[in-house]
């Protein structure tokens, strides 16, 4: 039916279930804003990117769950997974903390994203290609909206840099490990299924490079970086994340709308 | 802004045994006297080549799919706003090949369980298929659709999809009732993921402005 490259199904299915994790945790994470945005404005903002997020991680999950083979849904993979078995990388599961916060968090995802679709348009694999064609599109409104809020607080007022500053180095830990490769990566793009990770980082740092100038915000380098996510280790925000997302399909197990 | 108003949920149990399980319940439907200026004749583009009978049943199908309007913005339909992509009749079913706006799009199920009960309606055997690829872009909205929504007061988007890429990137939006250029952006998320919150400075109305993806 549709081209698929050649590849080990196990790397496939991993690979997917890492992206498709990576949007479902961060898009629970922004949806967690709704009804709390400190402007009216945000409150839409947020749901409607928390919104192109789970949209995304759907068509991953659906994948992922023809690929494996194994009789699973899309709603399986999200809701009934346990803790060790969702491969997302640890920045998008820490709590949200301020609005500085949750906006570099979301800066520093689009502008990965932006780069991995942009690798992904020409996969070997017809259905990664034709998710990043969508994707590619909305993730370009996140990045310049998270940009845009970037340059605000950066280059705001006192109080609103100190708390950007703040978010610059409690992020810093965090971000090595979205270009982390390992023989899972390698096959997949081996396979010319979805970019390298490591080859992303020179499109991530031109872009935050090119906003941190606008902001006058400094990257922080750090010693080393915080790793786990994508072998299933994660913090202990994770837990208490799946919690709640999970609560429905725990508590009324097979629950439909 | 009622927009919902012209759909209900849920609807007569003619929908039935939807394939999409648990969301059945959901079934939508849209009555066509809601909308009787919809039934314009809609260019039957995707009618295949068939003996004529057939030809005939397709662009009766056609024009049954191509007149259901869009749930979040009823004033155009899902032919003007190009979501409708083609509708085949493949041994004796009709079968409507429909494309999501965005990802995440919360109307994208209620379109597909309407255009399927259209197509009943309309006595055919009808099954609705999701087409991801190509990705549904603002540029295959019609002219009679840019039209219409400016009639409604939707700013249509704007024309070559790439401008948005550029990082804070400029886009030049008219206002819808009074047409002056001179408008800006309140927010760039609006009531919907296709929309965006725009002001106009002449007139001071606010407005809505269909994003360009």
């Amino acid at each position: 039916m549709t081209a698929r490259a050649k590849i080990d199904q196990t790397a496939l299915v991993t690979i997917l279930l890492r992206l498709a994790d990576d949007h479902l945790i961060l898009g629970h994470r922004l949806s967690e804003w709704c009804g709390h945005a400190p402007m009216l404005e945000e409150d839409l903002a947020m749901p409607n990117m928390a919104l192109d997020l789970i949209g995304q991680a759907r068509s991953l999950y659906q994948y992922a769950a023809e690929a494996e083979g194994e009789g699973r849904t899309e709603d399986d993979l999200a809701y009934l997974r346990r803790e060790r078995e969702y491969l997302n990388c640890l920045m998008v599961e820490r709590e949200n903390g301020d609005f500085a916060h949750t906006m570099l968090r979301q800066f520093y995802f689009a502008a990965f994203m932006q780069a991995f679709w942009d690798g992904a348009l020409e996969s070997a694999d017809e259905t990664v290609a034709a998710i990043a064609g969508k994707a590619v599109k909305e993730v370009a409104y996140h990045l310049r909206h998270a940009g845009e809020w970037v340059v605000r607080l950066g280059d705001g007022t006192e109080e609103s840099r100190r708390r950007m500053e703040q978010a610059v180095d409690a992020l810093a830990p965090y971000v090595d490990e979205l270009f982390e490769a390992d023989a899972v990566s390698d096959a997949v793009a081996e396979a010319g299924i979805a970019p390298d990770p490591a080859s992303l980082r020179k499109s991530f740092e031109r872009t935050v490079g090119a906003v941190f100038a606008e902001a006058g915000l400094e990257t922080q380098a750090v010693p080393y970086g915080q790793t786990g996510g994508r072998r299933g280790l994660h913090g202990e925000a994770m837990g208490y994340l799946l919690t709640e997302l999970q609560y429905m399909q725990r508590t009324y197990p097979g629950a439909v709308w | 802004m009622s927009v919902r108003a012209e759909f209900s949920l849920p609807l007569e149990g003619r929908v039935a045994a939807q394939p999409t399980g648990g969301v059945a319940s959901m079934a939508a439907t849209f009555r066509s006297d809601a909308a009787p200026e919809r039934a314009h004749p809609t260019p039957a583009r995707s009618v295949p080549t068939l003996p004529s009978r057939g030809r005939e049943d397709a662009a009766h199908a056609y024009a049954a799919a191509a007149s259901v309007p869009d749930p979040e913005v009823p004033c155009v339909t899902i032919a003007d706003l190009g979501i409708l992509r083609s509708v085949e009749i493949e041994n004796g079913v009709a079968v409507a090949r429909v494309t999501p706006t965005y990802s995440g799009c919360p109307a994208v199920l209620a379109i597909e369980l309407a255009v399927e009960a259209a197509l009943r309606e309309a006595g055919f055997e009808a099954r609705v298929e999701r087409v991801v690829s190509p990705p549904w872009t603002t540029d295959w909205i019609t002219e009679e659709g840019r039209e219409r929504l400016r009639a409604y007061g939707i700013a249509p988007p704007a024309k070559a999809s790439n401008s948005v890429r550029a990082l804070f990137g400029e886009t030049d939006v008219a206002c819808p009732k009074c047409g002056s250029h001179e408008t800006s952006r309140v927010a760039e998320f609006g009531s919907t993921a296709c929309k965006a919150l725009y002001r106009c400075e002449s007139c001071k109305e606010p407005f809505d402005y269909f994003k360009c993806i």
